[in-house]
C-alpha cells in the first residue's frame, strides 16, 4: 500500500499543519492591549499585574477543564502551594530571588500535581470534585494547623524580594510588576500553546470528547491525564508565586473554595478550551470586581451573578464564543450575493 | 500452515455480572479474513468487545501472536497489536480528520499518507473537522485510524451499518484490498450477511452467545436453507 505520488500530498500536509498552527494576526490584540494598558493606565499597574496573574490561573485551569475535561474545584491547591513556596522562601529561609522563586514554585506545584493527580485522576464526575475541593481544603488546613510555619490566617506580611534580574526595584505603582508578570504569563501563553497544538494536546482534546475511544486506540489516558494535570499545576503554582511576590504577602485565603470558584467562573465567562478565553474572562472579570465593588462593596457579587447567569443562558461557549457566532455570521452576510 | 494470530480459548464474558458469550472457541491466523454474522443481540459486538477488554472475563483466555492478553487494559492491547473499529465510528469532533488519524498514530508501516492511498476521499477532506464530515467519510476515517495504529489483528463492527449502499461498495473495495494486500487478520462484525459472506472466504455464525457455526463462507452463500436456519432472515 505504497504511496504512487506522495510528494504533492506531502506539501499540502506540512502546509495545512502551518496553517492550523500558525500565529494569527487577532492573537497579538490582547498583548497589544496589555502593553498599551502599561501607557494609558500608568497608575493602575499594582490592578494590572492581578489580572495578569489571574489570566496566568486561568490558563492553567483552561488547559485541565478545557482541553483535557477535567473538572475540579480544587485547583486554588496549586495556586496556593505556589504562592507559599515563594512566600515561606522569603519568610523563613530567607530565600528572595523572584525568578529562581518562581522555578521553584513551578516545580513544587507541578509534584504535588503530579502526586494529587495519579491517585484522584482515577476517578470521574462529582467524585473527582469532591476529592479536588477536599485536596484543597487540607492544604489549607494543614497550614492553618501549622500557623507558627505559614502565619495561619494572618499569612505572611511584609515580604521583601531582591530586585528582579538584579536590577530592577519594584516600584510603588507596580509597573516593574507588571512587566514582569506581562513577561512570564507570555512565557506560558507561548507554552502552553505548543502544547495544545501538539499531538499531546491533540490526545487531551480526544480524552475530553471520548475516554472509551482514546483507550481503544492505544492512549494512555491516565498516563496522559497525570502528565497534563501536572504541567497544569506548575502554572498555576507559578501564578501563586507571582501573586505573593507582587503583593510582597500570603495569607492561607489563597487556598480558599472562592479562589477555585472564581478562577473557574472566569474561564466560562471568556470560554473553555480556547487559550484566549482565559484572557477575555479573567480580564472581564476583574473589571467587573473593580468597578462593581467601588459601586457597591457588600452587593458587587450581584452583577457577577448576573453575568454568569447570562452567560450560561446566552453564551454557553463565553464571550469568545460570541464572537466566534458573530464572525461566522458577518461572514455568511459576507457570501451571500 | 500461517501462525495464529488471536485465539480465544473457552472464553465466557459479559456486562457486569451478566454473561452473553459462553464456552467461546475461536481462532485466526495472520492474514486471514473472517466475517462473524448472526441476529441481532446474540453477542458478535461483544466478542469484538472482550477481544478488546471493554467486557467483563468470566473466564478463558485470550491470546495475541500466543500472549495472553486477558487481563491487559484496553490501550495495552492496542499497543500488542490490536486495532478497533467501533460500530458508532466514534470520531473526535473538535479535531481535524488528520488529527483524528494523527492521534491515533503509531510506529509501523502505515501512516497518514498510506490511510489517504487506502481512501482517496479522506486526502480531500484532511481539514475539515470531525464533525463536518459525511457517514461514509466517517467510517473511512474510523477505518484509517485503527489503521494507523498499526494494528496485526483489525476487528470492525458493523462498517456498513447506515451507509447508501454505493459507499458501502467502495468501503467492501478497500476492506478487500486490506486482506490481500495488507497481511492483517481481520475479523469483521456484519449485520449484512450477503456483504460478510462476499468479504471473507470463513464465517462465523454466533446465537445466544455461542459460536453455532464456524466454516467456509461459500457454504452458507450456497446454502440458503442453512443460513436460513442460523440467522432467521436469508439475504444472500
Amino acid at each position: 500500500m505504497a504511496a504512487s505520488d506522495p510528494t504533492p500530498m506531502r506539501e499540502r500536509a506540512a502546509e495545512y499543519l502551518l496553517r492550523r498552527h500558525r500565529f494569527r494576526a487577532y492573537e497579538a490584540l490582547p498583548w497589544l492591549i496589555a502593553i498599551a494598558a502599561f501607557f494609558v493606565f500608568p497608575d493602575r499597574m499594582t490592578f494590572g499585574s492581578q489580572v495578569l496573574i489571574m489570566i496566568m490561573f486561568a490558563l492553567s485551569l483552561d488547559l485541565i477543564l478545557g482541553y483535557a475535561g477535567i473538572v475540579t474545584l480544587g485547583h486554588a491547591a496549586f495556586f496556593g502551594v505556589g504562592a507559599y513556596v515563594v512566600g515561606l522562601g522569603a519568610a523563613r529561609l530567607g530565600y528572595t530571588e523572584p525568578i529562581s522563586g518562581l522555578v521553584a514554585a513551578a516545580l513544587i506545584s507541578a509534584l504535588v500535581g503530579f502526586i494529587t493527580g495519579w491517585f484522584l485522576l482515577r476517578y470521574r464526575g462529582l467524585t473527582l470534585l469532591m476529592l479536588t475541593l477536599a485536596t484543597a481544603i487540607m492544604f489549607q488546613e494543614a497550614g492553618n494547623l501549622r500557623s507558627d510555619i505559614s502565619g495561619g490566617y494572618d499569612g505572611l506580611p511584609g515580604l521583601v524580594f531582591q530586585p528582579l534580574l538584579g536590577k530592577f526595584e519594584y516600584d510603588l505603582y507596580g509597573h516593574t510588576n507588571y512587566v514582569y508578570a506581562l513577561v512570564v504569563l507570555a512565557v506560558m501563553f507561548y507554552f502552553v500553546r505548543r502544547i495544545t497544538y501538539s499531538p499531546f494536546g491533540q490526545a487531551l482534546t480526544g480524552i475530553r470528547e471520548n475516554v472509551r475511544r482514546m483507550h481503544a486506540i492505544g492512549s494512555p489516558v491516565h498516563l496522559r491525564l497525570v502528565t497534563v494535570y501536572t504541567i497544569a499545576a506548575g502554572i498555576a503554582g507559578v501564578a501563586g508565586a507571582l501573586f505573593t511576590q507582587t503583593n510582597a504577602y500570603v495569607t492561607l485565603t489563597v487556598f480558599d473554595f472562592e479562589n477555585s470558584a472564581k478562577v473557574m467562573v472566569m474561564l466560562i465567562l471568556g470560554g473553555t478550551g480556547r487559550l484566549y478565553g482565559a484572557f477575555a474572562g479573567a480580564a472581564v472579570y476583574m473589571l467587573l470586581e473593580d468597578h462593581l465593588s467601588k459601586l457597591s462593596p457588600t452587593f458587587w457579587q450581584f452583577g457577577i451573578g448576573l453575568l454568569l447567569v447570562l452567560a450560561v443562558l446566552f453564551a454557553r461557549r463565553g464571550i469568545l464564543g460570541l464572537f466566534e457566532d458573530a464572525s461566522a455570521y458577518i461572514a455568511k452576510k459576507r457570501s451571500k450575493p | 500452515m500461517a501462525e495464529t494470530a488471536l485465539e480465544l480459548d473457552n472464553v465466557s464474558a459479559g456486562y457486569g455480572e451478566t454473561v452473553v458469550l459462553e464456552d467461546i472457541r475461536f481462532a485466526i491466523a495472520a492474514g486471514e479474513t473472517v466475517s462473524v454474522i448472526g441476529r441481532n443481540g446474540v453477542g458478535k459486538s461483544t466478542l469484538l468487545a472482550t477481544i478488546m477488554g471493554h467486557t467483563t472475563l468470566h473466564g478463558g483466555t485470550v491470546r495475541l501472536h500466543g500472549k495472553d492478553i486477558s487481563n491487559l487494559s484496553t490501550y495495552r492491547r492496542v499497543h500488542a497489536g490490536l486495532g478497533y473499529v467501533p460500530q458508532e465510528r466514534e470520531i473526535f469532533p473538535s479535531l481535524t480528520l488528520r488529527e483524528n488519524l494523527e492521534v491515533a498514530a503509531r510506529p509501523g508501516t502505515w501512516s497518514v499518507q498510506s490511510v489517504f492511498d487506502l481512501f482517496p476521499r479522506l486526502a480531500e477532506r484532511a481539514g475539515n473537522m470531525g464533525n463536518q464530515l459525511s457517514g461514509g467519510e466517517q467510517q473511512m476515517l474510523a477505518i484509517g485510524r485503527a489503521l494507523i495504529g498499526n494494528p496485526t489483528v483489525l476487528l470492525m463492527d458493523e462498517p456498513s451499518e447506515g451507509l447508501a449502499p454505493v459507499i458501502v461498495e467502495e468501503l467492501a473495495r478497500a476492506v478487500k484490498r486490506l486482506a490481500q494486500e495488507s497481511g492483517l487478520a481481520m475479523i469483521l462484525v456484519e449485520q449484512n450477511s450477503r456483504l460478510a459472506l462476499s468479504m471473507a472466504p470463513r464465517a462465523v455464525v454466533m446465537d445466544r452467545g455461542h459460536i453455532v457455526y464456524d466454516g467456509p463462507s461459500e457454504t452458507l452463500r450456497n446454502d440458503p436453507a442453512k443460513l436460513e436456519h442460523f440467522i432467521g432472515v436469508v439475504k444472500a
